[in-house]
């Protein structure tokens, strides 16, 4: 059987994926606790994420790191990604959601203006920064750092393992903790009585963009190191991650990182068995089915009454 | 929406950027250069700031921020003169009423309209006959056929042209012309209904499990699918030749019905007219069909699902029932569209299917106006028009880029679109006041 070989490498590369999936699927959930809406545009936050990482660090980087140069590289990377992912995701609130807000537009038209702004987005990338897939000059050299069950865990993995477990150990807090994560918490249960009690939701809405826009953004930067930056590099991580938050039970924080991981896996253990082609319809199968027997997902709560 | 008190004095900055002049000029500056940036050069992948640096060493660059300039001029003039301008807007608005209004006037109107149409092929060179029938009237139809699915019954689909792929290679299966052979073949007029038929039993397929969800769900899976369908499409060589596409796709056909009837002209790609005929009867046809199912009972069931799913429910509409219906119909007026796709250009791709496709007719549905047959027909005539007509001085990679922009700004300023339908105008207006709910997308909440 095609699982029987391998299966181990196969399950890590799919949980090094799934991180990646998981911190974008976090944007989504996000974004639909205080919102309600799925933020169709957030796939190109992931994208610019990944050109933000890809400028500086091919400013930055000649020769091969090592070492402490190595780390030092990575997390730039991550915070240019991250920074131009925030302020991406910021801008496209302002622009694309704040004015329907304020006139309580139907929901039809928040939909319509995010696909807008999604292809106004990659389109408007594509043609400022060419439309071939760049590498972004390697801070570390892959090798193997160690094996389990005789898989070969690459330095990429490790990377996004660990970066991926510091982000979200960071928004679990943020959220659980802090005045803002009260703010979110309290417009995702319920924003009417929030805004009552003095909760500042434009100002909740915005840093909840923000936050989802640095996972997003510093995502891109992970995914393009091992995969290069293209202006359509977005959409088919975009529609995975989503697949994930819903799997998870979307508006869930918790429930968007096992997703994520359940997604990468199996989609990875997937690809073992069929040609890659076919991989994207597997996260597209497994939505579908999600949706038929359990539409609220594993963990199945809102933001506001979970975390 | 309130803002929380805030006792602190307000700094300076705070001040500037909280004057509304202020925030309208940052505003206009800030849309000019990126109007700027859209029109002005590219870049590429090693040199990425060339696009930036290029629109701004040359004239176009601050021409456009100059436009915006006049542009906020203009405003703030017009907040000063109100009055003036509001006079104007109002008898605007009362010419066209008497002028649609009345229902002598609006089908005199239509009348000429397809008066033009029919006469149109012999006022136009070879080139534009070819754009008519090879761009602009496929997705008249589309749009048309996608207006029942989002301005009908407010469902958001984003994989629209799946259906109409569904079509193309439905007829070319048919007909002999893929690598798998058919069971039998049929005469390629037979190619229609059977693609109408393929068209929405797919359709029928992938709504009865989505619609029972939340609309953001659906818009989701019909994205999903669209993909899917260009994946297959691309991968499955041994049945639909894959990315070398189908040539000879489906051949023109010349017997009808068993009746030797043969077209006044030739019926063959390189003949635009015939074909013009063709799709003209059929959108004609489409159009009336479509015309009285809007005022029909199934139309107004969409309506009050479209208003308060809740309500209709509760006086024993089947909402699942309505909406399957809705996006079935949508689907088989994409396949025929696609059947005649196939057939004019003889040739076609997996790429001629790609996800952006959806998104244009999307865009053509919101600018002409959700809800509104006239308006989808308009929506797509100028913005298969303006493409073809700008060929030259824009690059057709940059299209999506005007279309996004386009969605976005139709959204906030316009979204009853260009030719709105009252009926849905009224409701957004609504929506805005928090009365109903304008579209499907607002159902009960599926998580507990």
């Amino acid at each position: 059987m095609c699982l029987t070989h391998n299966f181990w490498s196969f399950f890590v590369s799919g949980l090094s994926n799934g991180f990646i999936y998981a911190l974008i699927a976090l944007g989504y959930t996000l974004v639909y606790g205080v919102l309600q809406l799925i933020n169709f545009a957030h796939s190109e936050v992931f994208m610019i994420g990944g050109f933000g990482g890809l400028f500086v660090l091919n400013k930055a980087i000649s020769g091969t790191p090592h070492g402490v140069a190595s780390v030092g590289y990575v997390i730039l990377g991550l915070l240019a990604g991250g920074i131009v992912g925030g302020a991406g995701a910021f801008l496209l609130e302002r622009v694309a959601y704040r004015p329907l807000r304020r006139r309580h537009a139907p929901k039809l038209a928040y939909l319509i203006s995010a696909i807008g702004a999604s292809f106004f987005l990659f389109t408007f990338a594509g043609k400022e920064f060419g439309r071939d897939s760049v590498d972004i000059k390697a801070p570390f050299t892959n090798g193997n750092v160690f094996t389990l069950f005789g898989a070969k865990v690459q330095t990429y993995y490790v990377v996004d393992a660990i970066v991926a477990i510091i982000m979200l150990i960071f928004l679990d807090r943020v959220v659980a903790k802090t005045r803002l994560g009260q703010g979110i918490r309290a417009v995702a249960q319920d924003a009417d009585t929030a805004s009552l009690l003095g909760v500042n939701i434009d100002r909740v809405i915005s840093n909840t963009f923000i936050i989802g826009g640095v996972l997003g953004g510093a995502a891109g930067f992970l995914f393009g190191l091992q995969s290069g930056v293209i202006f359509s590099m977005g959409t088919v991580p975009g529609i995975k991650a989503f697949t994930a938050a819903v799997l998870g039970g979307i508006g869930n924080i918790r429930g968007a990182v096992l997703g994520g991981l359940i997604l990468g896996v199996v989609e990875s253990l997937s690809v073992a068995c069929i040609n890659n082609a076919w991989t994207d319809v597997i996260a597209f199968g497994i939505l579908v089915l999600v949706l038929l027997v359990r539409p609220t997902g594993l963990l199945g709560e809102r933001l506001g009454r979970s975390a | 929406m309130t803002t929380a008190t805030n006792d602190r004095p307000a700094s300076a900055w705070e001040r500037l950027t909280g004057n509304r002049d202020v925030q309208r000029f940052a505003l206009c500056i800030a849309t000019g250069v990126v109007v700027a940036l859209m029109t002005g050069k590219s870049g590429n992948t090693h040199e990425p700031t060339a696009g930036i640096t290029g629109t701004f060493k040359s004239a176009n660059g601050y021409i456009w921020v100059a436009i915006f300039l006049v542009i906020w001029a203009l405003l703030t003039a017009r907040e000063h003169y109100s009055s003036s301008y509001g006079a104007v807007q109002r008898r605007v608005s009362r010419t066209r009423e008497q002028l649609l209004g009345d229902r002598r006037a609006r089908y005199g109107l239509y009348g000429l309209m397809l008066l033009v149409a029919i006469l149109l092929p012999y006022f136009v060179s070879n080139f534009w006959q070819e754009v008519l029938v090879g761009s602009i009237a496929p997705y008249v139809l589309l749009a048309v056929g996608l207006n029942v699915v989002v301005g009908f019954a407010g469902l958001l689909d984003l994989g629209y042209i799946a259906f109409y792929a569904v079509g193309a290679y439905t007829a070319a299966y048919f007909t002999g012309s893929l690598p798998a052979q058919p069971p039998f073949h049929v005469n390629p007029f037979w190619a229609y209904p059977l693609a109408i038929a393929f068209a929405m039993l797919s359709g029928v397929i992938l709504g009865m499990p989505t619609l029972r969800l939340r609309g953001d769900y659906l818009a989701i899976v019909t994205l999903g699918f669209g993909l899917i369908i260009e994946i297959v499409a691309n991968n499955l060589t041994s049945v639909t030749g894959g990315a070398q596409g189908v040539v000879n796709a489906v051949p023109p056909f010349s017997v009808h019905a068993g009746v030797h009837y043969t077209w006044p002209l030739e019926l063959l790609p390189g003949n635009h007219v015939p074909w013009y005929y063709l799709i003209l009867a059929i959108i004609v046809i489409v159009l009336i069909l479509f015309h009285l199912l809007e005022n029909s009972r199934v139309g107004r069931t969409w309506m009050a699902l479209r208003e308060d799913e809740v309500a209709a429910e509760a006086v024993g509409i089947n909402p699942l029932k309505y909406k399957v219906m809705a996006f079935a119909i949508g689907a088989s007026t994409s396949g025929v569209a696609g059947v005649f796709f196939a057939s004019k250009t003889g040739t076609f791709t997996p790429g001629d299917f790609a996800f952006q496709a959806s998104i244009l007719v999307l865009v053509i549905v919101i600018f002409g106006g959700m809800g509104s047959l006239a308006g989808a027909v308009v929506g797509a005539i100028v913005l298969q028009y303006l493409p073809q007509a700008l060929r030259g001085h824009i690059q057709q990679t940059d299209l999506y880029m005007y279309y996004g922009a386009l969605l976005i700004v139709m959204m906030i300023f316009r979204p009853q679109g260009l030719v709105p339908s009252r009926r849905r105008a009224r409701e957004i207006r609504l929506a805005e006041r928090g009365i109903g709910t304008a579209d499907s997308l607002a159902a009960p909440d599926q998580a507990p």
